[in-house]
């Protein structure tokens, strides 16, 4: 409840048409280029939307550091970023639950097993395994098949170890980073920051690679398959995610050493980054166990 | 601080204002409402007589789907965001929304978005054509080109409700006057509270199965194709999760506005305020567990079509305690008739029957008989005319007063009612019997013996529409002019929008008011 004497009232803004403007283009230029037109529109959007999105943090953050946000409207900020991320979780549970039901229900129904097992009389020679190295199609029709299924899957035990150790880790130093800068030490708040952005452009050089070694010598791509489909619609959402978390953080990295910005007391957009960084290591948590280990 | 509107039309490109925006949302919504209303009286011209007399039933389809898409995501979405936008922070002592220029992102993002799926109808192939469901593999392997730029209006769309329902959560819960506690929050409000709750936790999915739509058209991806391991089914699931809660976004908060206006021309208090509290959370739960009565006849392992067979009967429950509770507010109490009571009484009547048909709809056996046909049609049209559309409307008459200043037309108000609540019975009751008769929905020809009920529900829609330009004509009225209103408005209703003036100031609260 409110414990404010007055109120915050805004004064106009333009910030918000000009979003829409840039967000309108971005999406309709983004169909438009997928559809096989000109992609001119879709980059003039994105380059809107970006330079909007800069003047509105522009915006927010002379308004706090001139001492006009109350209280309340930080609360707000609060609240607003908490039930966004809670929004993204949905959006992964969207694609974690696709995968469940694929492995649980519809590849053994498709292979003969279970209740709805008829199915598998459309697909005769089909059998259920994970992962799913025989598609339906290959399985039925050999080599007239148009979808098939991957040659080798990613190995949990290596790069993507080696990418669970990185992101664990860099959920670690950005609390180290912001137990520093609540104790008002800078350079060590800076030094931990960069620690975390580099292990995050580590992690996406990693996944870069695993890419590159399932497409050229796995055979493993969004084609091949279910496998394949929710291998890389999972890793790649997340893969985005963490993509703009690392610009996230590096931006917050810039704020502090170029223009000295937070306070011991008051730092809401670093710390709501550092939510968004915990939250896309949780998510790969999940992906580790649910689509590389018990993937294989 | 600006203490009024800024002159000319910048004022509402740029506003902050959460009157302003409101205002916009409602304009915006019952400009799509004549538009997909417009496209139903297409159906209901060619659905006169059998055979094809004035459209392709490609077109046909085209109508459909957009008729379906523009009535939730256009018309009884924003209608309900409108509301909200102008009714909370003024009934919970809040000076705005918690993050206006956000507020305003939301409201601008929807006519562009509309532009976009709207557009849809001239590109070559035609608009989609698969139903407001879009069920693949018809909307992957055999969609119009158009589809991608479907895909990309529901995503821009659905970006627009998530911020939506952020504002309206924190505003909720952070913008309250001192006093305020949550349970003298009036039931609009918490119903709304709900309401954004589901909004965050489905909107993601809405947008999930679209990008799996998106990726399997264009991409190669397998989620749809049984040929690669996929599914078509799982389609239907990640909807159906997404749709069953999208439902309940449509009606909660109309069961709010039901609760504010029936105890007013009541003249007591609502009966049962915290079991209507906790109804509605219950309402919300089992909308997530629900989603696959939709699906019965799509083949489900028996165990499956169980679960979903008795948790969907469940919700009988707590929405039998709200009409209940709604009906008890009622009995003996000191009732008068002017329109918004009318409206919400109608609602009570007629969302029952449209829930007691959805009762018969859950029971898996016999929905094998009911599924896609008519019957089907009538039942969710019982919930979402007379529920979602009456309510809002009823909403816009109780409040319009404290909006402008002036009193709405008594007279044209009940003219308005009658026509539009004869005109939705003869539309849609008669759909009971040619669905029960075996009468498919979504295809533009059917059997002579199904003829005369066909023709009764197209008259009725044409009423319906007529009835919706005299509510456009007596709201213009009154915006213009009229006799003036009380601060009150109404005789005694409670609530704190009724202790400011008519119309409520620019800035409503500059102080935190009391709250007793």
């Amino acid at each position: 409840m409110a414990t404010e004497s007055s109120y915050y009232v805004p004064e106009q803004s333009r910030l918000p048409i000009f979003a829409t403007i840039g967000l309108f283009l971005t999406a309709f230029g983004a169909a438009n280029w997928i559809n096989g037109g000109s992609s001119y529109i879709f980059f003039t959007g994105a380059l809107a939307m970006a330079g909007v999105l800069w003047f509105w943090f522009a915006a927010v953050i002379r308004e706090n550091m001139a001492g006009l946000n109350s209280d309340q409207l930080k609360r707000s900020y609060v609240w607003g970023m908490g039930w966004f991320i809670f929004s993204e979780v949905m959006f992964f549970a969207a694609f974690f639950g696709a995968l469940y039901y694929i492995r649980t229900f519809a590849v053994p129904w498709l292979g003969g097993e279970g209740e709805r097992g008829e199915s598998n009389m459309l697909w005769q020679g089909f059998e259920s395994t994970w992962p799913l190295m025989v598609t339906p199609d290959a399985a039925a029709h050999g080599d007239a098949a148009k979808i098939t299924g991957p040659n080798a899957i990613i190995d949990p035990w290596h790069l993507p170890l080696l990418n669970t150790f990185i992101l664990l880790t860099s959920s670690v130093t950005v609390h180290m980073a912001h137990v520093f800068l609540k104790k008002g030490k800078r350079t060590a708040f800076n030094l931990w920051l960069g620690l975390t952005v580099v292990l995050g452009a580590l992690f996406l050089f990693f996944q870069v690679e695993e890419y590159y070694e399932a497409y050229t010598h796995l055979g493993l791509t969004l084609e091949s398959g279910i496998y394949g489909t929710t291998f890389f619609m999972l890793t790649g959402f997340h893969g985005a995610h963490v993509t703009l978390g690392t610009i996230m953080l590096l931006i917050m990295l810039l704020r502090s050493v170029i223009a000295h910005h937070f306070k011991p007391d008051d730092h809401f957009g670093f710390e709501a980054s550092s939510w968004y960084w915990h939250f896309v290591d949780v998510v790969w948590v999940g992906l580790f166990i649910f689509v590389y280990v018990l993937g294989s | 601080m600006a203490h009024g509107p800024k002159p000319g039309f910048s004022r509402w490109l740029y506003t902050t204002n959460h009157k302003d925006i409101g205002s916009m949302y409602l304009w915006f919504s019952f400009t799509m409402f004549l538009l997909g209303g417009c496209m139903a009286l297409v159906i209901r011209a060619e659905l006169f007589e059998p055979g094809l007399q004035i459209v392709q039933p490609e077109f046909f389809n085209q109508m459909t789907t957009m008729h379906g898409l523009i009535m939730v995501f256009g018309a009884v979405m924003p209608a309900f965001v409108g509301l909200a936008n102008w009714m909370i922070p003024m009934m919970i002592g809040a000076p705005d929304m918690a993050l206006p220029r956000m507020n305003n992102w939301s409201f601008w993002i929807l006519p562009f978005a509309f532009a976009m799926l709207a557009s849809t109808l001239f590109m070559d192939g035609g608009a989609p054509n698969f139903g407001w469901t879009f069920y693949a593999p018809l909307s992957t392997e055999y969609a119009p080109p158009s589809t991608t730029f479907f895909i990309f209006s529901i995503h821009i769309m659905g970006a627009s409700s998530i911020m939506g329902a952020i504002n309206i959560i924190a505003t909720i819960l952070n913008m309250r006057a001192p006093g305020m506690t949550l349970m003298k929050m009036p039931l609009f409000v918490w119903t709304w509270l709900i309401t954004a709750y589901l909004l965050i936790a489905v909107m993601p999915v809405l947008a999930g199965v679209v990008t799996m739509m998106l990726m399997d058209i264009h991409f190669g991806t397998s989620f749809f194709s049984a040929a690669g391991g996929g599914d078509p089914v799982l389609f239907q699931h990640v909807f159906w999760f997404f749709g069953h809660p999208e439902v309940y976004i449509m009606i909660l908060p109309a069961f709010g506005i039901i609760s504010a206006i029936i105890p007013t021309f009541a003249r007591k208090p609502l009966f049962g305020y915290s079991s209507m509290v906790y109804a509605t959370a219950s309402i919300a739960f089992l909308s997530f567990i629900v989603w696959a009565h939709h699906m019965f006849t799509v083949g489900m392992p028996v165990a499956g079509e169980l679960f979903f067979m008795y948790a969907t009967m469940l919700i009988a429950v707590p929405t039998g305690v709200k009409v209940f509770n709604w009906v008890t507010t009622m009995f003996r109490g000191s009732m008068t008739f002017e329109t918004p009571m009318l409206f919400a009484i109608a609602f009570v009547i007629l969302f029952t029957i449209g829930g007691f048909s959805g009762l018969m709809l859950a029971i898996a056996p016999a929905d094998f008989q009911y599924h896609d046909t008519y019957f089907v049609v009538a039942h969710f049209h019982y919930v979402l005319v007379p529920g979602a559309i009456f309510s809002i409307t009823a909403g816009v008459y109780y409040w319009l007063p404290k909006w402008t200043g002036n009193m709405y037309n008594e007279t044209m108000g009940k003219v308005h009612f009658w026509l539009a609540f004869i005109g939705l019975n003869v539309t849609f009751f008669p759909m009971h019997f040619v669905g029960l008769a075996g009468m498919p929905r979504r295809i533009p020809d059917y059997s002579l013996q199904f003829a005369d009920f066909n023709q009764i529900a197209s008259m009725g829609a044409f009423l319906f529409g007529a009835a919706q330009i005299v509510f456009l004509f007596n709201v213009i009225r009154t915006v213009m002019g009229g006799k003036k209103a009380t601060d009150e408005v109404w005789d005694n209703p409670e609530g704190l929008e009724w202790t400011v003036p008519s119309p409520a100031p620019y800035h409503t609260f500059s102080t935190p008011p009391a709250v007793r």
